[in-house]
């Protein structure tokens, strides 16, 4: 019999079952833990993480590829771009078409402000949970600045779809590339103010230092990758192991800290925030000219005014609006580096329109068990102190 | 060692219960019948010259009418040591809906095991928890089916106590 048939709270037993969650699914962290506590302590954890199922697999299997595009935005909304980068590369592998180098750097660009956004996200919920409200402020601060550079080149804050099979969806605009050149210059100044608050604060320190620690054998028997893998000494970044979309230009280093707990976690994330500015700052330096989508019109839509002079431009046209990309027989999987961990879509086409099955690998379903665990170990050494 | 020695490997020891395999643009793949049992898992695992430690992904994939064998379990590994990624398809028939689980080589399968017989109905050998992990224990049916139609709903039922 599991802990929910038990009831929620038994009082015969020296524990006390104490259901965690779940919150409304505007907060973070949609999911449920079933807590045994001997007081404070946490005996054992059940997590109970089905609260955001949606289908979008079933979903997936039932749209052409350029409607996956949105779908693959609502599967972590803090890294849309990531999602949508995954699920093209391995489209893109199917179809065996070359992406022109400006797309490519105009997808790095986007990715890596995602990723400064997403662990934005994470630092300030982290902390406000901790109980350091003026991280969250300020981290958010910094967020809402990727957010208008997202509005502006794509038109939506979060759920871009800027990235699409064969390129990107619109050429960059002149404001959009002024806002990342005043934002990577405003924002390393902003990185030292966290970690003002931060880094040698014993609060921080006594509540993160030696907590929740996964040796490097752990980290690696439960298939982690991202933060969480590096902060146990692990040094694997898919950017640099296969780099995609062109990360074998940009110098940038893989920050790697050997502790395992949450404080070296969070010290690779904020050196990882820097590490993306360094590439933004290339990208944009050194962004080449060239087409933002591939000229293949079996992918992507041939230009408008070419519709006019020439009938196989008008064809192109007809069929991809119509019809959709059609994709070779084959299957194929592609992995990218994403703020939590490697992101890979699995794809398996049957050679129409509409792809046979998607599946996605996402990182943080492997961290969760890990967590679960971890809880536990956590809550063996500390309890919170009154 | 380079790429396409991984499956010359594999075929070398387990030669006979290897179907198929191809590298369509460049992934590794190779199908091996359901008996392969765990030691097959276990040399991917622990063979030096393979050291496949990271199970990312266990998937499965409907192939209705398409395959004699209606389903197929897909796994995907990677070796931080060669940096080389493999993938391994096991058919499954509707009738004898049952693979050989490998949460013991890989602690990750778990969860994966369990999400394929919630989407799938793929039942694990040996599991140590085989219950659904997305949808509740009440759902009638696995949703990931071919022949579950996509407009198909179900009550939500509230908790039971």
């Amino acid at each position: 019999m599991s802990v929910t048939e038990q009831g929620l709270l038994e009082r015969d037993k020296d524990t006390m079952t104490l259901n965690m969650g779940p919150q409304h699914p505007s907060t973070h962290g949609v999911f449920r833990v079933i807590l045994e506590m001997d007081g404070e302590i946490v005996k054992t954890a059940e997590p109970e993480i089905g609260y955001l199922h949606t289908g979008i697999e079933k979903n997936c299997e039932n749209k052409r590829y350029i409607h996956v595009i949105p779908m693959t935005d609502r599967l972590d909304y803090l890294n849309p771009p990531g999602n949508n980068l995954a699920f093209c590369l391995t489209t893109e592998k199917l179809l065996g078409v070359e992406i022109p180098e400006r797309a490519q750097s105009l997808r790095v660009i986007m990715c890596e402000l995602a990723r400064i956004a997403s662990h934005l996200v994470w630092l300030g919920t982290h902390a406000l949970d901790i109980g350091a409200m003026t991280v969250f402020l300020y981290c958010w601060r910094e967020r809402e600045m990727v957010l208008d550079l997202n509005e502006e080149v794509s038109g939506v804050r979060m759920m871009t779809s800027y990235i699409r099979v064969g390129g990107v969806a619109k050429d960059a605009t002149r404001p959009w590339l002024d806002g990342i050149r005043d934002f990577i210059d405003y924002f390393p100044a902003k990185v030292d103010e966290y970690e003002l608050l931060l880094t040698n604060n014993p609060i921080w320190i006594d509540r993160t230092q030696g907590i929740g620690v996964l040796s490097r054998e752990e980290a690696i028997d439960w298939s982690l990758s991202g933060p969480a893998l590096r902060a146990s000494g692990v040094n694997w970044d898919i950017r640099k192991s296969h780099p995609y979309s062109g990360y074998e230009k940009y110098s940038f280093d893989v920050p790697v800290y050997q502790g395992g707990d949450i404080y070296d976690r969070y010290r690779v994330r904020i050196e990882e925030m820097r590490q993306s500015r360094e590439i933004v700052k290339q990208a944009i330096e050194k962004l080449p000219a060239g087409d933002y989508k591939t000229p293949d019109n079996k992918v992507s839509l041939p230009p408008r005014e070419t519709l006019d002079t020439s009938m196989e431009a008008l064809i192109h046209h007809f069929k991809l609006v119509s019809e959709g990309i059609s994709v070779p027989k084959g299957e194929a999987y592609v992995p990218i580096e994403g703020p939590r961990g490697e992101v890979g879509f699995y794809i398996v086409s049957d050679g129409t329109n509409i792809p046979y099955r998607v599946k996605l690998r996402a990182p943080s379903f492997m961290a969760i068990p890990g967590i679960w665990e971890l809880t536990y170990l956590a809550s063996q050494e500390y309890s919170c102190p009154t | 060692m380079s790429e396409n020695k991984i499956i010359e490997r594999i075929k070398e020891q387990f030669g006979s219960i290897v179907i198929d395999n191809h590298d369509f643009r460049g992934d590794q793949t190779v199908t091996v019948k359901k008996t392969c049992g765990n030691e097959f898992f276990k040399f991917l695992r622990d063979d030096p010259e393979l050291a496949f430690n990271f199970l990312m992904d266990i998937t499965a994939v409907d192939y209705f009418s398409k395959k004699d064998e209606r389903f197929e379990v897909v796994y995907h590994f990677y070796s931080l040591n060669h940096n080389h990624r493999l993938r391994v398809k096991i058919p499954v028939s509707l009738e004898d809906c049952i693979a050989d689980s490998i949460t013991l080589l890989w602690k990750t399968a778990n969860w994966y095991e369990r999400e394929i017989w919630d989407m799938y109905g793929i039942k694990f050998r040996n599991h140590p928890n085989l219950r659904r992990i997305l949808l509740y224990e009440e759902f009638k049916g696995h949703p990931l089916r071919k022949d579950y139609p996509i407009t198909k709903r179900q009550p939500l039922i509230g908790p039971l106590n």
